[in-house]
């Protein structure tokens, strides 16, 4: 950790509010063992996720390599995020000046609820009853299309994978391939069925599949009155908003419409227009796999006779404060949402997106998501088996553009979630008799003595049986679990040489 | 020089022949080794699964059993990455300052046995000999915690009679992680199911790795499908020689040592 000294003793640092239950996307409701139990079943979801991922992380270890000083603007990428983030106040504070003075106007919403109230009220007030969305984690995060919907507004996604999600009343599994787990035949069949006047004669071929949804999206644009988006970043000392994508349609909703309502987590922040060199090299790369992404937009306030006359900026905070207050668990703010580490996780990849149960999945969202939402202690809390949900194999700090650690901070959280517990459960209980017994040699001598005892249960075989009782059902059901020797070896040792 | 030994508690338990193999290897080496009688574990597997505060004794017992120790090696990628990156944070966590640096100076004396090997003692043709086809899987903290690199490949290639396949997918993680074996046993099947079958697709007899624990995951999945293929640790195919018997003789392929149990039958 670097020396940012945020975080107060846990005793006296005061509770802050977490993302509110019930609103947004945040929480799935079983546990992710249960859900990946689903997952796993479905054979060609697993070979959807496994040809996707391979592919992209090839692509991006390839890009990757070509840039001599990627160490460096990795570390670069960290540092500013990490000092960023020690001033976030005074850095949101002058976002909001440059931005009201370039003629936009900002709002605060401290939780999911407040935002969507605020972007409900301002389309309502342009007297629009549809809006075109520019691709963005954060409204998914607060479910701002089902408040819009509540409302009596039409929100349209316009990126093509989150219209292969919405139009198939799907979930995204993917924070940057929404329909990664969906292949071109699904595709095909999911816009033969939805899109109005579609040419039955559609094939997948990707091309045409594109130009079926281009056709279909066109139409709304140039009608659109209101766009809402998000935001990879904001530049506070100049006001300037960013959004990269790879499709332009971004593009045409934040040019087209008179209204642009933008809705930023608070950690999305740059201080300075020279930071954004960093992460313009770091994310294109880390995500898609490209050198450059085909388009960043860039905006600040409005310009008059040039693009939406009408600028809204919701600043989010729906449980990022609470995350900030961690010392170890702030890393995870420092996240420019490349997915990179979605793409190498050997978890995701099995289990896919939706066994998360929040918009954020993989080792970031398994990190992520329990911090917005809060863990209970209640062993049933879908977010609190999350940081479990993972081998620890670190290959999404090894890939991550920003250096989060997130294997050590998935440990954090599980020390946070066992801590967090009202009773002991059975395993706290094995767990603590065995941390006693392992602090005492003669203890662990005798323990180990004991578990020669298992030679009795292999009855001269070579492993245990394949049915023992739980919890070691869970290893045996696939594996085989040799038969414990007669003597350890550092007994062996101490006969031998007479110890 | 005199090494101590750390055999790990999972190794001591459940595979001794693999921390003896070490035991002969370095002997053969020409080095004294030790093995401290009030060794346990690492704490690790405490530490991993939540229960730091728990894990702060262990480590303290640790700390204690190695205190003589001028250099302490060990079988094992993951217990060593966690005495490297884990001891003494946990320990300052708990307000145990002074463990905190003991642990971290023991630490700078601890070695994975590759690591001790190539880098501390210089050598890679440690003289063995191991006629049969074998092919290597990089754990996930040798790999990406400690960085071993490609010194067990080596170590292996300068072994007699050995043939080296290269794994396909060697980076993917085999699905062991500890209790995530066992909280997503689910998950981790279908990391094994892939793994295993690119172990197969080798054509090896044998796979081998530098850590215990992740072999008896893959070990444990192959003898179960009775596959023929097993698992043997490095460090038994290092000790190995062809000197006769009476000297240390790893368990070889389909002659399933009664110790190491996930034998094909
Ligand atoms: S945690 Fe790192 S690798 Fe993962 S999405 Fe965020 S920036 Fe990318």
């Amino acid at each position: 950790m670097t020396a940012v000294h945020l975080g107060m003793p846990k005793a006296q640092r005061p509770t802050l509010p977490t993302a509110p239950a019930g609103v947004g996307n945040l929480r799935g409701d079983r546990p992710f063992p249960a859900a990946a139990r689903d997952a796993l079943r479905d054979g060609q979801l697993r070979a959807n996720l496994g040809a996707a991922t391979t592919t992209i992380r090839g692509k991006r270890a390839g890009v990757v390599a070509e840039v001599p000083d990627w160490a460096q603007l990795r570390e670069a990428g960290r540092a500013i995020k990490a000092a960023t983030m020690a001033r976030l106040d005074e850095h949101l504070e002058e976002l909001e000046r440059q931005v009201t003075a370039r003629g936009g106007t900002v709002h605060w919403a401290r939780d999911a609820t407040e935002a969507n109230a605020i972007v409900t009220a301002l389309v309502r007030a342009t007297g629009a009853d549809e809006v075109v969305k520019v691709k963005s984690m954060a409204t998914q995060e607060i479910g701002l299309n089902e408040a819009l919907e509540a409302a009596g507004i039409t929100a349209l996604e316009t990126d093509l994978a989150e219209l292969i999600v919405q139009l198939g009343e799907d979930r995204p599994s993917h924070i940057l391939v929404p329909a990664i787990h969906r292949n071109r035949a699904e595709i095909r069949e999911i816009f033969a069925r939805t899109i109005p006047g579609v040419d039955p004669g559609l094939t997948d071929d990707p091309r045409r599949l594109a130009m079926a949804a281009r056709t279909h999206l066109r139409e709304r644009f140039l009608r659109a009155r209101v766009a809402v988006s998000g935001a990879n970043f904001a530049v506070a000392e100049t006001g300037t908003l960013a959004v990269v994508e790879s499709e332009g349609n971004g593009r045409m909703c934040l040019t087209l419409p008179q209204t642009l309502i933008t809705v930023m987590g608070i950690e999305k922040l740059v201080p300075t227009w020279r930071d954004l060199e960093v992460f313009l090299q770091l994310l294109p790369r880390s995500s898609t796999g490209e050198r450059m992404n085909p388009y960043t937009s860039l905006w600040a306030g409005v310009t008059p006779g040039d693009g939406p006359q009408e600028f809204h900026l919701v600043l989010l905070d729906n449980g990022r404060t609470a995350v900030l207050a961690d010392e170890v668990g702030r890393e995870a703010l420092h996240c420019i949402r490349c997915s990179a580490c979605l793409n190498v996780c050997p978890v995701y990849e099995r289990a896919g997106g939706h066994a998360y149960g929040s918009v954020y999945p993989g080792p970031i969202g398994a990190v992520l998501s329990p911090q917005l939402t809060g863990m209970s202690g209640d062993e049933n809390d879908p977010n609190a088996s999350l940081p479990y949900a993972s081998t620890l194999c670190g290959a999404c700090y090894d890939v991550c553009p920003v250096a989060i650690d997130i294997p050590s901070m998935l440990v954090h959280l599980r020390g946070e979630h066992v801590e967090a517990q009202q009773r002991t459960t059975p395993e706290a209980a094995a767990f603590r008799a065995l941390a006693r017994v392992m602090s005492h040699p003669r203890l662990w001598r005798l323990a180990q003595r004991a578990a020669g005892l298992g030679r009795f249960l292999a009855r001269g075989r070579p492993t245990l049986p394949a049915a023992l009782p739980p919890p070691a059902s869970a290893w045996t059901r696939a594996r085989d679990l040799p038969t414990p020797p007669r003597e350890t070896f550092t007994q062996a040792w101490a006969r031998e040489h007479g110890a | 020089m005199r090494v101590a030994l750390f055999a790990t508690c999972l190794v001591d338990t459940l595979v001794p022949q693999v921390a003896r193999a070490t035991a002969t290897l370095l002997q053969r080496l020409g080095h004294d080794v030790v093995v401290p009688a009030g060794q346990s574990c690492c704490g690790q597997m405490h530490v991993n699964t939540g229960y730091r505060r728990e894990a702060v004794p262990i480590v303290a017992n640790h700390v204690r059993a190695f205190a003589g120790a001028d250099v302490v090696v060990a079988p094992s990628g993951s217990c060593v990455a966690s005495i490297r990156h884990q001891q003494a944070a946990v320990a300052r966590r708990a307000g145990e300052h002074g463990l905190a640096e003991e642990a971290q100076a023991l630490a700078a004396r601890t070695y994975e046995l590759s690591q001790f090997l190539v880098d501390v003692l210089g050598v890679t043709d440690v003289g063995a000999s191991y006629p049969h086809r074998v092919t290597y899987h990089p754990t996930c903290h040798s790999l990406r915690l400690l960085r071993v690199g490609d010194r067990p490949l080596q170590l292996l290639r300068a072994v007699r009679g050995l043939e080296l396949v290269e794994l396909p997918r060697a980076e993917s993680c085999c699905g062991f992680g500890g209790t995530f074996a066992v909280k997503n046993a689910d998950t981790s099947t279908a990391m094994l199911t892939d793994k295993m079958a690119d172990v197969l697709a080798t054509r090896a007899e044998v796979c081998t790795a530098g850590d215990a624990s992740c072999l008896l995951h893959i070990g444990g999945g192959l003898s179960r499908l009775r596959s023929g293929t097993r698992t043997v640790h490095l460090a038994e195919i290092l000790a190995s020689t062809d000197a006769p018997p009476g000297q240390f003789r790893a368990s070889a392929p389909g002659r399933s040592a009664e110790l190491h149990g996930g034998g094909a039958r």
